[in-house]
């Protein structure tokens, strides 16, 4: 019991630090540029995501015996698209700033790598309570990457921290905290950090960072291989075809 | 529908709502397939092919959905629809059309979880875009995704004989030069509107 314990421990907190899908992975770079421009929508996003990423990997390591091997990816698309829904007809029932505010990538955490990718490497080989962990460790590390993001791109680029609170707060009832609406600190920000350009600049400065720490700890770096990282690649024909050539 | 509003759609689309710089849809093929001008050619060609095709045959869908009240089933239905269709045309290619197939079909499996193709179908509907305009629309993003895939290419072909400090190297300085490239197109904001004058 006590190994059991101990093992479900590596798997939440590998996905935080050592495997952390953003900066350890590059996974989900779209969502992680596009939505962390504020604190208060990466925070959405984040448990969105994670939402989506825990149930669907509940769902498909409960069912990894039942679906065929051949026909398993759109299966998983399918069963990770009825999560996205529900997600999504919760956000805009309960919090409709925030559907307002993440638009159309609130949809498109079905295509986020870092779910499909979760179901194909651990969920369908393990047990329903290690998927869950895992899930909850790789969706908190998403999380806090994106919120580690937000709140430089915000502070820098809009001179705030938590603006638009009540965004999310509202779900608790009016005037949560005191109307607490974010602080203003900076009054002249250099708006380009919340601008396309200043999400890429942030984001590759967080991944030398996190390079850097990593060397210390003999990890590997941060890299996108191409293809080869797609969590598609064993099914993907043009992945095969390389390695093929590459064995010739 | 005029000509002019169809130029300005399809001028946002590729310029000053580009894609890739200004949307962050597409990134993974952005900075993962961009390494040569070539392979940057053929995965965004197989991309503008693939979105086309997916407006096409989404928006009769979800003309359907929309007369049933089924909204709420556009995600599972287009991501699922978009992923049987490019199994179709791989194998359509594979079958008939061998010379294309070898220079785009490689690609095609990429790019059913990419999410610019969603991206564009749900942008479409969002906006409330006619067919006509859809479609045009799905091609300048298509363009857009081009233009910023074989710039891309060439910047990243300088960035390989440039001398940058160790702990830049690889994807840290990608990013940052993926970043230089977007501020580039900060300077399109505008133009569209300067030269339509709506």
């Amino acid at each position: 019991m006590a190994e059991n314990k101990c093992s479900l421990r590596k798997e939440f907190t590998k996905g935080l630090l050592r495997e952390n899908p953003v900066l350890r992975l590059v996974l989900g770079t779209c969502p992680t540029l596009a939505t962390s421009t504020s604190m208060v929508n990466a925070i959405g996003m984040g448990i969105a995501a994670t939402l989506v990423l825990v149930c669907s990997n509940i769902v498909i390591s409960a069912l990894r015996k039942v679906i065929p091997d051949k026909v398993r990816i759109p299966a998983y698309v399918v069963i990770i698209a009825s999560f996205v829904t529900i997600v999504q007809m919760i956000v805009k029932a309960f919090v409709p700033a925030l559907d307002a505010a993440l638009g159309v990538y609130l949809p498109l955490i079905v295509v986020n790598c870092i779910i499909l990718g979760r179901a194909e490497a651990f969920a369908n080989k393990n047990p329903v309570i290690a998927s869950a962990v895992d899930g909850l460790g790789m969706g908190i590390g998403f999380t806090a990457a994106l919120f580690c993001m937000a709140t430089i791109r915000e502070f820098l680029g809009n001179g705030s921290l938590f603006a638009e609170a009540q965004d999310l707060l509202g779900v608790f009832g009016d005037n949560v905290l005191g109307g607490f609406n974010g602080i203003t600190i900076l009054n002249t920000p250099m708006t380009i950090f919340i601008l396309p350009a200043g999400g890429f600049f942030v984001f590759g400065v967080l991944i030398a960072l996190s390079n850097k720490i990593g060397d210390k700890k003999k990890l590997p770096k941060a890299e996108l291989h191409g293809c080869e990282s797609c969590p598609l690649a064993s099914t993907c024909s043009k992945v095969v075809s390389e390695r093929e050539d590459k064995k010739i | 529908m005029t000509a002019t509003q169809l130029f300005s759609v399809l001028l946002t689309a590729i310029l000053t709502e580009n894609f890739v710089l200004c949307k962050f849809l597409g990134i993974c093929p952005f900075l993962g397939v961009s390494k040569k001008v070539n392979t940057a050619m053929g995965m965004s060609v197989a991309v503008i092919f693939v979105m086309l095709i997916s407006t096409a045959v989404t928006y009769p869908i979800n003309t359907l959905l929309v007369a049933k009240h089924l909204e709420y089933l556009q995600t599972i239905i287009f991501i699922l629809v978009i992923a049987a269709l490019v199994q179709l045309v791989e194998i359509v290619l594979k079958k008939y059309i061998k010379s294309l197939y070898n220079s785009l079909g490689i690609y095609l499996p990429l790019i059913t979880t990419n999410c610019a193709v969603l991206g564009v179908v749900l942008l479409n509907l969002e906006e409330g875009y006619s067919f006509g305009i859809s479609m045009i629309n799905t091609l300048g993003a298509g363009i857009g995704f081009m233009v910023a895939m074989l710039i891309f290419a060439g910047v990243r072909s300088r960035l390989e004989t440039a001398d940058i400090p160790e702990f830049l190297k690889g994807l840290p300085s990608t990013l940052i030069a993926a970043s230089l490239t977007s501020v580039s197109f900060l300077g399109f904001s505008g133009v569209v509107d300067g030269i339509f004058g709506s």
